[in-house]
């Protein structure tokens, strides 16, 4: 029995629906028709891979792979965790691009357009591959909220974007990150675009003091799950056939 | 109580946001030195095989008014109808090919671009031929879960009348949202491919 089916299909419920008027930019940027559902074909079993000699040494070092001056400002993190499927299995090579804003709340965006400094040592950007158990891991500084131009007065909670290659292109995910014990989380309009509070928990990173780098840095442990494939019970055709 | 099966739920998506550029094109926002090249700018070389193409569009809000930070994936089959993964089980993709590309668009008038070639056809679940397409998926500011779409090509009518996904399609009057048009620009075959998120000129989206 090995993962060579489908992928189960996706559970709309668990992640946001497309038209969610408390974020407002959703509200023409949604599908008003229903998508059209479709097996899996091999256009979709099939994905690109990225080998390991795609990336340099410091493309997961955020404290480093920009810096001119020295470090960063900010409080040193190292985030770490595991890409499983929804089997449980863990995706190795799985390629996870990453970004954030400084320790004020600002990204070094053309049009960021927040009064908050840039900081000269930051660029926000890394990447990693997942190892053969499906394990990754950087460094950063943990980053700020923000406001933004939704409500008047609304702001992002503290989080890390995440873009992940699974195996397959029907696996292609984009998320964030956010942090245990950030109250703003509970306050945030795209945030609040998850309908399921234990959906939202999903994409809390867990403070880990096992993990620190004594003296240096604090750890936040974030699991990442991609979508599943149905094992192959009963079923012996080749795929695409 | 009954036993627990032992799955995990997918993460949750959440919006690419507005400075998705900076984690997948920081050269292009002029984040530079932390590495060299933005990944899948570049699809096609010089030896790689089949007819080469452009693809090039923009992608509508429900006002028409075109996306400025959008981004764009595409993932496609080879100039023989193989794909360059580890899953193809069928045969050996063209390894001059990866098939994988991403473009932001312009951040000014909106327009995508990507040079690639011209798929071949690879088969549904059935055996049965698809018409040649290529995978887009669509990420932005605004889109909570990234959209899945497919081109098709204009000059393969008698193939897109036989594709069993575009079959699928009940609203027939919605299949032209899928199918790119050709025409010749600087002596290279270029398909236009809009995409309307939202309104009567809707595309096509899969739930795959």
């Amino acid at each position: 029995m090995s993962d060579q089916g489908s992928f189960y299909q996706r559970d709309r419920s668990w992640h946001p629906p497309a038209f969610t008027p408390s974020y407002k930019t959703s509200v023409l940027r949604s599908p008003q028709q229903p998508l059209l559902s479709l097996e899996n074909t091999i256009s979709e079993l099939t994905g690109p891979v990225f080998g390991h000699d795609k990336l340099g040494p410091l493309d997961n070092d955020l404290l480093r792979n920009f810096a001119k001056t020295g470090d960063p400002i900010g409080q040193r993190i190292v985030v770490y965790g595991r890409v499983l499927d929804e089997n449980a299995r863990p995706v190795p090579g799985a390629l996870l691009e990453f970004w954030q804003a400084n320790a004020g709340g600002r990204y070094r965006h053309k049009k960021e357009t927040y009064l908050a400094a840039i900081d000269p040592n930051f660029g926000g950007c890394g990447r990693a591959i997942t190892d053969e158990e499906g394990r990754y891991w950087f460094r950063t500084i943990k980053p700020g909220a923000y406001p933004w131009p939704n409500g008047v007065n609304d702001w992002r909670p503290a989080h890390i974007h995440f873009s992940v290659f699974g195996h397959a292109f029907a696996q292609r995910l984009i998320t964030q990150m956010y942090f245990e014990g950030d109250p703003m989380i509970w306050q945030d309009p795209i945030v609040a675009t998850i309908p399921d509070k234990s959906a939202i928990e999903q994409l809390v990173a867990a403070l880990d003091r096992q993990n620190t780098l004594p003296m240096d840095a604090l750890a936040y442990k974030f699991d990442i799950v991609l979508r599943g494939r149905r094992s192959t019970m009963f079923e012996n055709r080749m795929e695409g056939n | 109580m009954v036993q627990k099966l032992p799955f995990l739920k997918e993460s949750p998506s959440q919006t690419a946001g507005p400075y998705v550029h900076i984690g997948t094109n920081p050269n292009w926002v002029e984040i530079t030195g932390v590495w060299k090249e933005d990944l899948g700018l570049v699809l096609v070389g010089p030896e790689t095989k089949g007819e080469r193409i452009v693809i090039k569009g923009r992608v509508f809000d429900g006002a028409g008014d075109p996306l400025k930070d959008a981004l764009l994936e595409i993932w496609q089959a080879d100039a023989e109808g193989l794909y360059n993964s580890p899953q193809e089980k069928r045969g050996k993709a063209d390894p001059n090919f990866v098939g994988w590309g991403r473009q932001p668009a312009d951040g000014t008038t909106g327009e995508y671009r990507f040079e690639t070639i011209k798929p071949g056809r690879v088969p549904y679940k059935d055996g049965r031929l698809m018409a040649p397409h290529i995978t887009v998926w669509i990420v932005a500011r605004g889109i909570n879960t990234g959209l899945h779409t497919r081109l098709y090509f204009s000059d393969e009518e008698a193939a897109n009348a036989e594709c069993p996904v575009l079959a699928r399609i009940a609203h027939k009057a919605r299949v032209p949202t899928l199918i790119a048009t050709r025409a010749e620009e600087n002596g290279l075959p270029t398909y236009t491919f809009d995409i309307h998120i939202q309104g009567e000129k809707e595309t096509v989206f899969f739930d795959i």
